[in-house]
């Protein structure tokens, strides 16, 4: 019959077992810069919690299909931003409006205009800029543009690991970044110098 | 004296930043900010941005949250 010998099947699921505990221990030392970007992908800290608790639900679940010594981080990054993409995204408001895309020294030269070139050269004049305004800008990106600025300037990934989180080509992931780091600083250039 | 909108160099510089640019791509963009202050004041800018929002949108998992992921945990703390 098909039944295992005990001898072969216990060793067996002892080693699962180990496998399994040392998978979850290396993904709960990631939670604290998984939840960074999945803050900064959802509106309220009460959505970031919920969208982390059940990417670790998911990933307790799959842990098979993790491969050991690729990026666990860009594993759980993977889950996470499909979950967000299924939960409610659709309900929230898409901006259609088509931006007057500025260049990328946007910021910088409306900073320059109203402080005078040589402010550029201090490091400080960024704190101008207050946390709210980086938040709030960062906020009203459309989602496809947000997604791939919190994963490559919050998140710290590469463009390939960004690529492979949001399943996209590189290409792709270098103009959302292009575009939305530019309406990021048309946004924050509002603020700024009004 | 080179002054006034780089335009051609800001896609250039924006990959410098991110550190995803080929050798000679580097050496190009660190001789164009060796040689333009213009360009050289707003990568400055720039570096200094990136910097700013990575620490100023970063928020620590609330309290709490790492007992409820530990809880998930099939194999058992």
């Amino acid at each position: 019959m098909g039944e295992a010998e005990p001898e072969t099947e216990g060793p067996r699921i002892a080693a699962e077992a180990r496998d399994r505990v040392r998978f979850e221990e290396e993904a709960l030392a990631l939670a604290d810069q998984v939840y960074r970007v999945a803050r900064r992908l959802v509106s309220t800290r009460e959505e970031a919690e919920d969208l982390v608790q059940d990417t670790y639900g998911r990933a307790f679940r799959s842990w098979r299909s993790y491969t050991p010594g690729t990026n666990l981080r860009a594993w759980l990054l993977r889950i996470l931003t499909n979950l967000n993409l299924d939960r409610g995204r659709k309900v929230q408001r898409s901006p259609d409006m088509q931006p007057i895309e500025e260049g990328d020294y946007y910021l910088a030269n409306k900073m320059a205009e109203a402080q005078g070139e040589q402010a550029l050269d201090q490091e400080r004049v960024v704190e101008k800029l207050s946390q709210d305004s980086i938040v709030n800008a960062l906020s009203s990106l459309p989602h496809d543009f947000r997604d791939t600025v919190v994963l490559v300037d919050i998140g710290e990934f590469s463009y390939a690991d960004a690529a492979q989180i949001l399943d996209i080509p590189i290409g792709t992931v270098m103009s959302r970044l292009h575009r939305g780091r530019r309406l990021l600083k048309q946004r924050l250039a509002e603020e700024a110098v009004s | 004296m080179s002054h006034g909108p780089c335009d051609a160099c800001e896609e250039l510089l924006q990959g410098y930043l991110d550190r995803e640019l080929t050798d000679a791509e580097v050496a190009e963009a660190e001789s164009h900010l060796g040689s333009c202050d213009y360009c050289r004041r707003r990568y400055r800018f720039e570096a200094s941005l990136r910097q700013y929002v990575q620490t100023t949108a970063a928020e620590r998992m609330p309290a709490g949250l790492m007992e409820k992921l530990t809880q998930l945990r099939s194999a058992g703390a």
